[in-house]
């Protein structure tokens, strides 16, 4: 993380800190869609600061938002399953018995 | 490529603990997100004087395709829209256009203070310090909208940076204000803050100020601004950044507001900054309380001091007025009698006669929290 102001007329320039935050994972296919999907328009740690105990409707709500509200790529079921990762692995919602 | 192990801070709520980081021109800060960077002012910064110093304070983008490289050689502000003549300014031509102005106002997020809603809502999970009180040097926005010529039908004037999003399908940041309050002489293009350039990642190389508005407003990198015959419907005005249509600005907890508007100027707030939760000060010792108090531009009239769970009250003594938008100080002498538990409160009234509420307001978004702030200190 540097940055340089040189000779009058040079552009200003910044590096920015490497990214390392990353989602937790799971075994849930909702994971490996979460991965693929959420980082293309920022980093894990948007998902992973957010409160603990948000429920399953609130997850897949958030998850909706960002299909509809921010244009996210996503298809219904990948709204749902990712909504399912989530409130399990960092919500209050328990994983279905297998 | 950092090897150690991140130092690390904590808020205190679940899932509150932040890396410090240092990023481009700034010293170690919580890490809020990476990509794109937001970053919050760790609180002990705000004891340092009424003044954010440029390194320490905070760093908030929305959408992640921001610049690292900018040019001020090549750099333009166009202005378009509802205007006799459109412009596009270089950053020499902006400078020459009106005799420079001053201000010092506070630069507050809306969502300062989010991750104490109770019930906790999604959003940005910040502390209390995604806030900073700089000294801004630049032209108002008015001698810039005079110079292309405002048409009559003129209603709103939109803004945005340099900062886009990474697909397509995601919303332009783009900001807009009333005609009266963007010619009213208050909002100005800042290219100064605390006597030196803008720090990149706070919108080097100009910034839109507008003192007592949330910093939402304040677009970074700004280099276009159009003037509408229109109220500006875009996602970041019509959608997002909006606050129950009431004065506490609030809703029952866990309740949707019937009517929203756009969120607009900062409520009355106070905070200690000299101590924190947890300590220690001597029973028969005066220890000198210090602290900041602002509103939304009103100024601040009395800040009051409770050291009893707020039964009973006593005015702190203002420090030096820096003008109605910056953090005014002030201190308060107290000497400690039993030992224990104190519980310090701290409550500001503004010239307008808004006083800080003792219960905490709730809304959807965790916005323009303002609660009485305790302090809870031990007497040994
Ligand atoms: C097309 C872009 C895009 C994609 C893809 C995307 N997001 Fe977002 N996300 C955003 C934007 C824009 C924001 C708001 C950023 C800001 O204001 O800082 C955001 C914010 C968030 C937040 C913070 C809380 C909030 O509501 O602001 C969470 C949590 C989040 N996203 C989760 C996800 C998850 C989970 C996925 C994958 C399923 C995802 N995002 C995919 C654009 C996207």
């Amino acid at each position: 993380a540097g940055w340089s102001l040189g000779a009058a007329a040079a552009p200003v320039s910044i590096t920015l800190p490497q990214e390392t935050a990353q989602l937790r994972p799971s075994t849930h296919p909702g994971y490996v869609v979460a991965t693929q999907m959420c980082a293309i328009c920022h980093s894990a740690d948007y998902i992973n600061q957010q409160p603990g105990k948000m429920t399953l409707t609130q997850w897949t709500a958030e998850v909706a938002k960002m299909q509809h509200a921010y244009g996210a790529p996503l298809s219904d079921d990948q709204v749902k399953e990712i909504g399912e990762y989530l409130a399990i692995t960092y919500g209050s919602e328990k994983p279905a018995s297998q | 490529m950092q090897s150690f192990a991140a130092a690390t801070t904590s808020i205190p709520v679940d899932n509150g603990e932040r890396e410090l980081v240092a990023y481009p021109q700034k010293r170690p800060l919580m890490r809020i997100t990476t990509r794109p960077p937001h970053l919050e002012t760790p609180f002990s910064v705000f004891n340092e004087g009424p003044l954010t110093a440029n390194d320490a304070f905070f760093v908030r983008y929305h959408l992640a395709n921001i610049p690292t490289s900018i040019d001020v050689e090549t750099y333009r502000l166009k202005i378009g829209g509802r205007v006799t003549r459109e412009l596009s300014l270089s950053l020499a031509e902006l400078k020459a256009l009106a005799p420079a102005v001053e201000v010092i106002a506070i630069n507050q997020c809306s969502g300062n203070s989010r991750a104490f809603s109770t019930p906790r809502v999604f959003g940005a999970q910040l502390g209390n310090g995604s806030m900073g009180n700089a000294r801004w040097v630049g032209i108002p926005l008015k001698a810039v909208l005079e110079h292309a010529g405002v048409l009559g039908d003129a209603r709103q004037v939109s803004f945005k940076g340099l900062d886009e999003p990474v697909l397509p399908t995601t919303p332009a940041f783009i900001k807009a204000l009333d005609i009266d309050h963007a010619m009213s002489g208050e909002p100005i293009i800042a290219w100064s803050m605390n006597g030196a350039d803008i720090p990149f990642l706070n919108g080097y190389p100009i910034k839109l100020i507008v003192p007592g508005y949330f910093g939402t407003y304040w677009v970074k990198h700004l280099n276009q601004i159009e003037v509408l015959d229109h109220v500006f419907d875009g996602f970041f005005m019509a959608t997002a950044y909006r606050v129950p249509d009431n004065d506490c600005m609030c809703v029952e907890p866990g309740k949707a507001p019937a009517k929203t508007r756009p969120i607009s100027r900062l409520k009355t707030r106070s905070f200690i900054t000299s101590l924190q939760d947890g300590s220690v000060v001597h029973a028969g010792r005066r220890v000198e309380l210090k602290g900041i108090a602002f509103d939304g531009g009103s100024g601040i009239k009395t800040v009051d001091i409770s050291a009893d769970g707020g039964r009973n009250w006593k005015s702190a003594v203002l420090g030096k007025d820096l003008g109605k938008y910056s953090f005014r100080e002030w201190r308060f002498g107290l000497t400690p009698v039993r030992k224990g538990e104190l519980q310090l409160m701290v409550r500001a009234t503004s010239n307008d006669g808004e006083v800080q509420p003792m219960v905490a307001t709730w809304n959807p978004a965790g916005y323009a929290r303002n609660v009485v702030e305790t302090t809870k200190i031990s007497v040994a």
